[in-house]
């Protein structure tokens, strides 16, 4: 029963209309001629030309690649193994505290966080600098992938498990060729999470980095500060074109192979 | 032999994250306990007593007896802290009652969509969720300015005459947590509102309810573990939010993430800022509770 009725039709317009005008008035004046940010003076991509002479913007997004490259990678492993234990092994000992530290990292203050991990760190001696802020940015971003893959394997028909696990495949190889093309899609929107994540945190970045591991977040926070200019609307604007086309780009795989998957489970029971 | 290689395969997908959480999660947190009851020192690291593990029992005697609970006195000597903490309290469950009442509509109507385009506007939910959370406030420092956006239309409509001071207030912190947190607040309740069995409005409508008792009486409360789960997603960070209330509000917004940051980066005080930490999540123990308390139990269903 749907009630496509004209009032949720506003409600839905006024909606987007609030989440998104804000971001598209910033990506249009990152086009804007004049320094005024509020003031249009024609179009122009000077500011993007502008960014590219910006060694220390450049070097700071290097940063940044590297470390959500690097930590979304390490966090999807643990966030799946995780959600693994989480959903395969329902009695071990210390599961309340565990799943306990999966979930509350995910509404944990980032001044929080932050300061415990660098007091941390120095308390162990590490120096910090981009390993820190690797480490730091692992420890978060697993749970949420944990969470994300946890909820694939609760809707999981384990039989398949047990029919590999009945012919004869040990628990590693049922996991790589059974359950992992399953949770694949899953996995990988994970992984985005996490990177993108990682390229959006700010506050426990500047916690855990040192000399020389200015990453862009802090970078563009330090320019804020000194007051609003194009340039940042314009590296704004290219963080938020990556970010949208690779969410768009997952979520057609992942129809693509929901469609696929379907058709195939049609040909095989009109085969049989 | 296959056996001890399962076994291991099993123990290792508990341990390894197990293991990781443990070290870099809970260890963090004792060190921060344990530093909140330290004594502020010039030195590396800034604070007494340090831990040193060749003293022996003596050694460990010695540091216990030089660990005070000072630093939690003087939060509560200086009103500055206790005003902070109101504060922080105030504003984010304000804002999470504002996000409540903007986002619920939205996932009715997303609930009440046709089938078809209900992906779509999933996926415009979440977009905003995925795009930087520094970026998305900075925007609305242009939008806000006294000579921004806003203020221009409002001008031009002339519906004020001059322009409103918005920005560094504590109303932009309130726009701020609600444009940020909006996400947060809509996919819970939309996944609660979407379970939902139209057939019931149907019997509460034959029945003689109009649309709003049927609203009132039948989704809302069969909508409220979404509404719980939301509340607590956007108060509990909101609480010890630290980007919004630096970049949007003003001298007059008093919040605890902001002090907790102060008195690190600009106080270089490590056992203050450490018995702040301490005292916020005490504060937020209960929500944090609740809120894996709901997680498992949707787990569970």
């Amino acid at each position: 029963m749907n009630r496509w009725t004209p009032f949720n039709k506003v409600s839905i317009t006024f909606g987007f209309a609030f989440l998104y005008l804000p971001i598209l008035l910033l990506i249009v004046y990152s086009f804007n001629e004049s320094k005024l940010v509020t003031v249009w003076g024609g179009f122009s991509t000077k500011w993007y030309a502008s960014l590219l002479e910006n060694e220390a913007l450049k070097d700071a997004a290097w940063v940044t690649a590297r470390v959500a490259f690097t930590s979304a990678t390490i966090a999807t492993v643990l966030g799946t193994l995780a959600a693994l234990a989480l959903t395969r092994y329902t009695k071990f000992r210390g599961r309340f505290l565990f799943s306990g530290m999966i979930f509350a990292p995910l509404v944990m203050p980032d001044v929080i966080t932050g300061l415990s991990l660098l007091l941390f760190f120095v308390a162990v001696n590490l120096d910090r600098g981009i390993v820190t802020v690797i480490l730091a940015h692992i420890t978060f971003s697993m749970c949420y992938v944990a969470v994300v893959v946890q909820s694939r394997l609760l809707s999981f028909d384990r039989s398949i498990e047990e029919a590999a696990m009945d012919l004869g495949a040990t628990p590693v190889r049922t996991f790589l060729q059974v359950t992992l093309p399953v949770i694949a899609p899953a996995v990988v929107s994970g992984w985005m999470l996490a990177f993108t994540l990682s390229l959006d945190d700010l506050v426990i970045s500047s916690f855990a980095s040192g000399p020389g591991a200015t990453t862009l977040p802090m970078k563009i926070y330090s320019q804020v500060r000194l007051g609003v200019t194009p340039e940042i609307n314009a590296v704004s604007t290219i963080l938020v074109t990556i970010v949208t086309i690779g969410v768009i780009t997952a979520s057609i795989i992942t129809k693509r192979r929901e469609v696929q998957r379907q058709r195939d489970e049609q040909a095989a029971f009109a085969q049989g | 032999m296959v056996r001890l290689v399962n076994g291991i395969f099993n123990r290792l997908v508990i341990a390894i994250p197990f293991g990781w959480l443990l070290i870099f999660f809970l260890v963090p947190f004792i060190i921060v306990m344990r530093i909140s009851l330290s004594t502020t020192a010039i030195a590396m690291p800034p604070y007494t007593p340090v831990f040193d593990i060749a003293g022996g029992w003596e050694g460990i005697k010695d540091f216990l007896s030089q660990l005070s609970f000072d630093n939690f006195l003087y939060l509560t000597q200086d009103s500055l802290y206790l005003k902070a903490y109101i504060s922080s309290v105030t504003i984010a469950f304000f804002s999470t009652l504002l996000t409540l009442l903007v986002g619920y509509p939205i996932a009715y109507a997303m609930a009440q969509a046709p089938r078809t385009i209900r992906p779509t506007l999933l996926m415009l939910v979440i977009l905003p969720f995925w795009t930087s959370f520094l970026i998305r406030v900075y925007a609305w420092i242009a939008i806000l300015k006294p000579e921004g956006f806003l203020n221009q239309i409002l001008l031009y409509l002339g519906l004020i005459h001059e322009p409103l001071i918005i920005l560094n207030t504590n109303v932009a912190v309130y726009i701020g947590i609600v444009y940020s947190y909006l996400p947060f607040m809509v996919l819970p309740l939309y996944s609660a509102l979407e379970k939902l069995d139209g057939t019931l409005i149907e019997a509460a409508e034959d029945l003689g309810c109009t649309r709003f008792q049927a609203f009132w009486k039948v989704t809302f409360p069969l909508s409220l573990p979404g509404v719980v789960a939301g509340f607590l997603l956007v108060f509990i960070p909101a609480t010890g939010e630290f980007v919004i209330p630096d970049l949007l509000g003003g001298s007059e917004t008093l919040m605890i993430g902001k002090t907790l940051w102060a008195e690190f980066f600009s106080n270089r005080d490590w056992p203050v800022s450490s018995a702040v930490a301490i005292v916020l999540l005490l504060v937020l123990v209960i929500p944090i509770a609740l809120f894996q308390n709901a997680q498992a139990k949707a787990q569970g269903e």
